[in-house]
């Protein structure tokens, strides 16, 4: 998109601290509810990094920081290198975009006079703020030709977060602070609104920092992770990955929850795989070679295409008979098709349905590119998987619960899993 | 009433259009600047009860107080001090309408939503632009319910300045005059524009509120 000019900025905690006072004054028995203690992290300019978790762990105190709705108590929030307590309030609060969960929508404004809230306090010339607001109402999909005159109250919940986000990116900021943007939508029209949002960014590239206490949220739209943990401290920092590979604590553990392997299989996507090439054989070749191919096969199957490369499929040596040459016929359709941007849990899923241990990967045209197989799944949740001590801890524990029910439990979940994925 | 007095005498009030036409415009004389100088107070003890909330106890407590004052006793005493003037009229007219709009204001203050004050600040308004721009557009529906009932109450209190003289009376001057002189024409005059004038005004105000919140409308609307 043109109109935007891809600037962002780098946010950097500095050893940042929020203490607040409890209710009867003292300061000592217990963390209070949305402390913060000393953290120190880095956003880097155009990354999504998610703050997460539990409530009152401080996450949301830290996103208000940024654009000092909160005063921390200590230490230093940096943006672009300059310390935000040395900025003009207002002027620090106007190039950054702010979305909140109830989105905060001017009821007795127009959609077009909402969006263009930061461009009128900035004084932009009105021709210049009704055009921008439209520019944006139709990047975030909202017709502004139908949208622009209409109140918020003739809004659905998930056009009025549309105009929430266009609104905040109205003067185009470097970074933007989103406070559980999606919580207040139902589930299907968040997961569109959150694809919706990452492909907008893929366009923007803004530096957004992002709060929600949904881990599955978190794992999705975060380029970064952080963990948050009940008293203010940063748990863990990292990219999601290597926070479902390898929690740094038994809390991150716990709170990316017993599944991380699957959430692993559901970010990682067939192209993270080594592929491997197919024995193939074509419609109309002698049977005679397809045969001999097939017996010196791996797996001792071709796999059958047809004059474009699509697959038709497998067929075994005593499949392959008659003078005719190879047919279609031959074929016994049975892997799942997949492309190199299905996720792994996807095509691991399709993999189990058809009771088969091989997936073909095919590209745009379905023509074949090459196989996908469990083991290679597999190996590739081998790496960089770390089974920290405090796991088995948390197994044992489980192994009591579960023995006094008399139910068999297995020794290590993920190693269950992967001889359950070798052994199929 | 004498025998073989008329209860409406319509050639009298063709005959004396003038005279009524006086009172009329000295009514609104009597409602128009205690209306103003209240709205203008409670704004300003609002928005500082808002911001301050330890103010609005005490506020409504002396506000409460001064609607409680008798208004003939109020008359009485200022009159050594402001004289038979429309001041001494206006004074105790003003401070009636200080409970009912400065209770109506804050709560149409307090009504705006957290969540778009929040906004509001975020995005970089200043106190100012937002009380200007976001909190007083949203305390209008509350606002002008305030004045609507406040400008009832006082026209209908007006009609006691008679007390005072014929100079100020506005239409109690000719509530007062028919029950003096047994003439049901004036007194029935008086009460029946009285009426009208209060009806009117609220109906002014219905119509001022719905010209100035389109948005509230928009939702019964489209969709």
């Amino acid at each position: 998109m043109a109109v935007q000019s891809h600037q962002a900025a780098v946010v950097e905690f500095d050893h940042v601290t929020k203490h607040y006072d409890t209710p009867t004054g003292r300061r000592k028995g217990g963390p209070t509810p949305g402390a913060v203690n000393d953290l120190s992290m880095t956003v880097p300019a155009g990354k999504i990094c998610v703050l997460v978790g539990p409530s009152g762990c401080g996450k949301t105190t830290s996103l208000k920081m940024v654009n000092r709705l909160i005063e921390p108590t200590s230490g230093q929030i940096k943006i672009d290198g300059v310390d935000a307590a040395t900025r003009e309030l207002t002027e620090l609060r106007r190039s950054i975009g702010y979305v909140i969960q109830q989105i905060g929508l001017f009821p007795h404004q127009t959609i077009g006079e909402n969006v263009a809230t930061v461009p009128r306090l900035l004084g932009w010339p009105k021709p210049r703020q009704r055009e921008r607001s439209e520019e944006l109402l139709a990047i975030v999909g909202l017709d502004p030709a139908k949208y622009r005159d209409r109140f918020p109250s003739q809004l659905s919940g998930g056009e009025r977060q549309r105009v929430g986000v266009a609104r905040a990116l109205a003067a185009d900021p470097p970074i933007m602070l989103m406070d559980e943007p999606f919580g207040a939508v139902d589930p299907i029209v968040r997961d569109r609104l959150q694809n919706e949002f990452l492909r907008l960014q893929e366009q923007i590239a803004k530096t957004i920092m992002f709060v929600t206490h949904d881990i599955d949220e978190a794992i999705k739209m975060g380029d970064l992770v952080a963990v948050f943990q009940t008293g203010g401290h940063l748990a863990q920092f990292g990219p999601p990955l290597e926070i479902l590979a390898a929690p740094a604590s038994e809390f991150v553990a716990r709170f990316v929850g017993q599944d991380r392997g699957l959430k692993r299989l559901s970010l990682l996507r067939v192209s993270d795989v080594a592929m491997q090439a197919p024995v193939v054989a074509r419609v109309g070749e002698p049977t005679a070679d397809a045969r001999q191919r097939a017996s010196a096969a791996p797996n001792g199957y071709v796999l059958i295409v047809d004059g474009a490369n699509r697959p038709l499929g497998w067929a075994a040596p005593d499949d392959l008979s008659g003078g005719d040459g190879v047919s279609a016929e031959m074929a016994n359709p049975v892997s799942p098709l997949v492309n190199k941007r299905t996720t792994l849990k996807d095509a691991l899923s399709m993999m189990l349905d058809a009771d088969v241990q091989t997936g073909i990967v095919v590209d745009r045209t379905q023509s074949v590119l090459g196989l996908v197989t469990i083991e290679a799944v597999a190996r590739k949740m081998r790496e960089g998987e770390h089974s920290p001590a405090f796991d088995d801890l948390a197994l044992l524990a489980a192994e009591e619960e579960e023995d006094a029910d008399g139910v068999p439990v297995r020794a290590d979940a993920g190693a269950a899993d992967q001889a359950a994925l070798e052994g199929a | 009433m004498p025998p073989g007095t008329k209860l409406f005498d319509f050639s009298w009030t063709v005959g004396h259009l003038d005279q009524i036409w006086t009172r009329i415009i000295q009514h609104f004389q009597l409602i128009i600047v205690p209306l103003l100088i209240g709205i203008v107070i409670s704004l300003i003890l609002a928005v500082w009860a808002v911001r301050q909330r330890w103010a609005y106890a005490p506020v409504t407590l002396i506000t409460g107080i001064l609607y409680t004052i008798p208004s003939l006793a109020a008359f009485a005493v200022l009159r050594p001090i402001t004289g038979l003037s429309f001041i001494t009229a206006w004074i105790p007219l003003t401070t009636y309408t200080l409970l009912i709009l400065f209770r109506n204001f804050t709560a149409g203050f307090t009504s705006v939503p957290a969540d778009i004050l929040e906004a509001a600040e975020g995005m970089g308004y200043t106190r100012r632009q937002r009380l200007l721009r976001v909190e007083l557009p949203l305390a209008v529906p509350l606002i002008i319910a305030g004045i609507r009932l406040a400008s009832v109450t006082t026209i209908g209190l007006a009609t006691i300045v008679a007390v005072l003289g014929d100079q100020f009376g506005g239409l109690g001057q000719l509530i007062t005059e028919g029950i003096q002189t047994f003439f049901p024409t004036k007194y029935l005059l008086g009460a029946i524009l009285s009426v009208i004038l209060a009806v009117g005004a609220d109906m002014l105000f219905v119509r001022l509120e719905r010209l100035i919140t389109p948005w509230a409308r928009a939702r019964a609307g489209a969709r």
